[in-house]
């Protein structure tokens, strides 16, 4: 059976606005983490990010809406925007055949950090009307539907980094449940004041001042990540409907998925990695390939030696059987770790490569660690690429893994 | 089209734990609803004096004295704790042996999954805790030297999936569902369908808020979604009743075991009911309003009963989304008689919200747990505080006094900011050959 197609894909991320522009950025190695910009961070001890410049927001968004949400709302309604367009999709007569199916992962930040602030400086009657739609988890998802018409069944699930990969898996419950479009991953606007100290008490951000410093996963120097905003919305169609409507652009199929929960502790990982490679492990199978099938693995590429130990390990266990080592690379290390923007992020990355038989290397990877049975890029790769295996983690033991494939055309039949 | 995942998996409640205003666990929690207590108060938490509205369902929780260890109060914001002892509730329920390998009852710990709903998360923790890095609101920088090292946890509110996890070894899918206040339904909805797809046996589904917080009360003040009724807070929260003048907010949470129905019974555990259907749709039309007609959810709930080929005419007992509020009681009243027709006319139909308030994401799972000993026991719960007909609200609401009713079918709504609309569907066992 063939799996869910990827027909659109819209981001808005540190690496620009746009499919393109994201990928431009990301094969010319252009620096998307740079110093803070919006507010002063010299007591945090972190003083990096990866921010999204020369993103619009009314060019997206109209002023009466604006006003009613944050700036994490402005990013997913952008990136759905950029997905449809890219998709060509246009609402059907049947509202109930589209779903919005989001990741969240800290809500609408800054917006809530206003009113609350107000509310304890000024009182009660300071807090505007919007905070209790502008705040919460369902805020993007829920303003999504109603902008778009879309009233198929809808959700948002958070899993911390691995939400955007958690998405995909979801919304083929419910498309299996007979809704043949639905909107996936998501963004996140957590570079503020408040949930920056929030995300920095993880012990997990690095406090380096210069970017070739900060976020290198899987080097030596790894010392932490550096937070980031944005990620990407993707529209997933079964493959009938898609072809129905005439899609005219396929990126790739979801061919499997897996998520487990390591179950250990409330913030530390598993020792062992078990869960990590069992997840992997169901991806595959789900997908019906063995490791020796995946060309490319997007790594979660924590950045924090502990982590990345651990995700080696899991690699290992699952790929170390092969007569050449899987190529690995983590493409976060330019943008910055943006949650559950992240993993969705990396979805829209892995088709790219596919699509144009491109590895990006790994940022800021000068001195790899040794890991045995796996190929780290480095440097950017010309390679053909069929099969994607794209991972995320999510703080406090989720691990998701999802398979992507080229899709073909007799396959559909 | 076949509507489920996979035929032939069918999903039962094997365990249930309650952490609910009013009263103590799952017990004490079916002992106040049934005999119609209410247990909203004028608010304790902090001085209410400046808001609008006054009055809240509030649980008098300790988790310390409930069994949780000091640590675990320590890192945790309320709405984990009270997800975790409701938990241990149910487990312990369900005769489910946890993490004792090897015993006959220990479930396969890859196959075991959580899902859990909030709808606002930590949001309590985080407000107290800002309170302290920004001087009470004094800077918009604030000072990290007066920070929690818990707070990333609160800012993203997957720990309370993680710790439900952690607690009862369960590496299986597992997330936080957080759908505003449709979070309770889903959650168990998710559940269901990890069971249903084969992805899990056993799911610890449930849904746990704790929003009684100064910008909580705030945000709801502003737009007047809650009761001002200060004067009699005991009997604030009026569904269905003319005089309702919006909800009374509460906090708690309900922790539910799902277990495919062959693994409850091949280990002879006892069967609160089945989880026939579940359906969620969107109105796509405000952030916080209802058109008067509730199309959307009769289609949720049409949807539901289609996937457990459960007739309209079968429903005994509808557990109410009523809140109180002038629009919702409206819209659900519609919605309901849109979806069941002339069944409608005869339905039992209650709010419980009437005694324990609106606890946000929490409730769905809460009223989930309600419904489901509804269905066990055969006691349809009453809508408190019900004195005045409203000519829009023309259905049975079982005022103020619990019913003795076989109930075959139920059905449990909730509807959301957002635009949410969520039906799950109850049936009890002896209504086919479960």
């Amino acid at each position: 059976m063939t799996g869910l197609l990827v027909t659109g894909i819209g981001v808005v991320a540190p690496t620009g606005v746009g499919v393109e522009a994201h990928w431009s950025s990301l094969v010319r190695g252009e620096p998307a983490i740079r110093p803070i910009e919006g507010f002063d961070t010299d007591q945090y001890g972190v003083t990096l990010a990866g921010q999204i410049r020369g993103f619009d927001p009314k060019a997206f968004v109209a002023p009466q809406l604006m006003v009613q949400t944050d700036r994490w709302t402005w990013t997913s309604l952008a990136a759905a925007t950029l997905a449809a367009q890219d998709a060509g999709y246009e609402a059907p007569e049947d509202a109930y055949a589209t779903s919005v199916f989001l990741a969240a992962g800290s809500g609408g930040n800054e917006f809530s950090q206003h009113e609350i602030q107000g509310l304890w400086a000024k009182g009660p009657k300071s807090v505007g009307a919007y905070q209790s739609i502008a705040w919460f988890y369902a805020a993007s998802t829920g303003q999504l539907s109603i902008r778009d018409g879309y009233k198929g069944p809808s959700g948002v699930v958070v899993s911390e980094g691995a939400g955007g990969l958690d998405s995909i898996g979801w919304a083929r419950r419910v498309a299996r449940r007979g809704t043949p479009a639905v909107l996936v991953g998501g963004t996140e606007a957590g570079v503020t004041p408040y949930a920056l100290l929030c995300q920095a008490t993880s012990d997990r951000l690095s406090t380096a001042t210069r970017p070739e410093d900060a976020y290198k996963p899987f080097d030596r120097r790894a010392n932490g990540h550096v937070i980031g905003e944005g990620g990407a919305i993707l529209l997933l169609e079964e493959p009938g409907a898609a072809r129905a409507r005439g899609a005219q652009q396929i990126w790739g199929e979801v061919a499997g998925y897996g998520a487990t929960h390591d179950a250990h502790h409330h913030e530390d990982p598993a020792p062992d990695a078990t869960q990590y490679a069992r997840a992997i492990r169901l991806s595959l199978a789900d997908a019906g390939i063995t490791p020796d099938d995946v060309d490319l693995v997007l790594a979660d590429g924590a950045g924090v030696p502990e982590l990345d130990a651990l995700e080696l390990e899991a690699l290992q266990r699952v790929f170390g059987g092969r007569a050449t080592p899987v190529p690995v690379t983590a493409p976060s290390s330019w943008t910055g770790r943006l949650m559950a923007g992240g993993s969705a992020l990396n979805v829209a990355t892995a088709l790219l490569a596919i699509r144009d038989g491109i590895v990006p290397g790994t940022a800021h990877l000068d001195d790899p660690v040794d890991a045995p049975g796996v190929d780290l890029v480095q440097q950017n790769r010309v390679q053909d690429v069929g099969t994607v295996v794209v991972l995320a983690r999510g703080f406090g033991g989720f691990n998701s893994s999802l398979v992507l494939r080229r899709h073909q055309e007799e396959q559909a039949a | 089209m076949s509507t489920t995942g996979r035929e032939g998996r069918r999903v039962v409640i094997t365990g249930i734990g309650v952490v609910a205003p009013g009263s103590m666990g799952r017990e004490g929690f079916w002992e106040m609803i049934t005999a119609g207590r209410t247990a909203t108060r004028r608010i304790t938490f902090f001085d209410p004096s400046r808001f609008r509205s006054q009055v809240a369902a509030e649980v008098d929780f300790d988790g310390r004295k409930l069994g949780l260890t000091a640590h675990e109060v320590h890192r945790n914001d309320r709405f984990v704790q009270m997800a975790m002892v409701a938990a241990d509730e149910a487990v312990a329920d369900s005769g489910l042996a946890f993490g004792t390998g090897g015993a006959d009852d220990a479930p396969d710990p890859d196959r075991v999954g959580v899902t859990l709903g909030s709808a606002v998360g930590a949001t309590m923790r985080l407000e107290n805790e800002y309170v302290a890095v920004s001087d009470a609101g004094t800077h918009w920088l604030v000072d990290p030297r007066y920070a929690s090292r818990f707070l990333h946890q609160a800012l993203v509110p997957s720990c309370g999936a993680t710790e439900l996890a952690v607690r009862f070894g369960a590496h299986g899918p597992a997330t936080v569902v957080s759908t505003g206040c449709t979070s309770g339904i889903d959650a168990v909805g998710y559940g269901a369908q990890l069971i249903e797809d084969g992805d899990a046996d056993v799911v610890i589904a449930g849904a746990s808020d704790a929003p009684i917080s100064p910008i909580s009360m705030a945000c709801f003040d502003t737009i007047r979604a809650t009761t001002a009724n200060n004067a009699d807070p005991e009997h604030a929260s009026k569904p269905f009743d003319a005089r309702r003048d919006g909800f009374v907010m509460g906090e708690g949470a309900a922790v539910l075991v799902l277990e495919e129905l062959e693994h409850a019974r091949q280990r002879g555990a006892e069967v609160y009911c089945e989880v026939s259907g579940y359906a969620n749709r969107c109105n796509a039309f405000h952030m916080t309003g209802l058109r008067p007609d509730g199309i959307e959810m009769a289609e949720a709930i049409g949807l539901a009963l289609d996937q457990g080929r459960i007739d309209p005419d079968e429903v005994g007992y509808v557990n109410a989304h009523g809140s109180g509020t002038k629009q919702n009681d409206r819209h659900e009243t519609a919605a309901v008689k849109r979806s069941l027709g002339p069944t409608a006319q005869r339905v039992s139909m209650s709010s419980i919200k009437s005694m324990v308030g609106h606890s946000l994401g929490a409730i769905g799972s809460i009223e989930i747990a309600a419904t489901a000993l509804a269905v066990k026991r055969g006691v349809v719960p009453p809508t408190a505080n019900y004195g005045v007909p409203d000519p829009e609200c023309d259905l049975d609401y079982v005022p103020n006094t619990a019913r003795e009713q076989k109930v075959d079918v139920a059905l449990s709504v909730g509807s959301g900011f957002g635009g949410f609309q969520s039906a799950i569907v109850l049936a009890s066992p002896t209504r086919r050959s479960a």
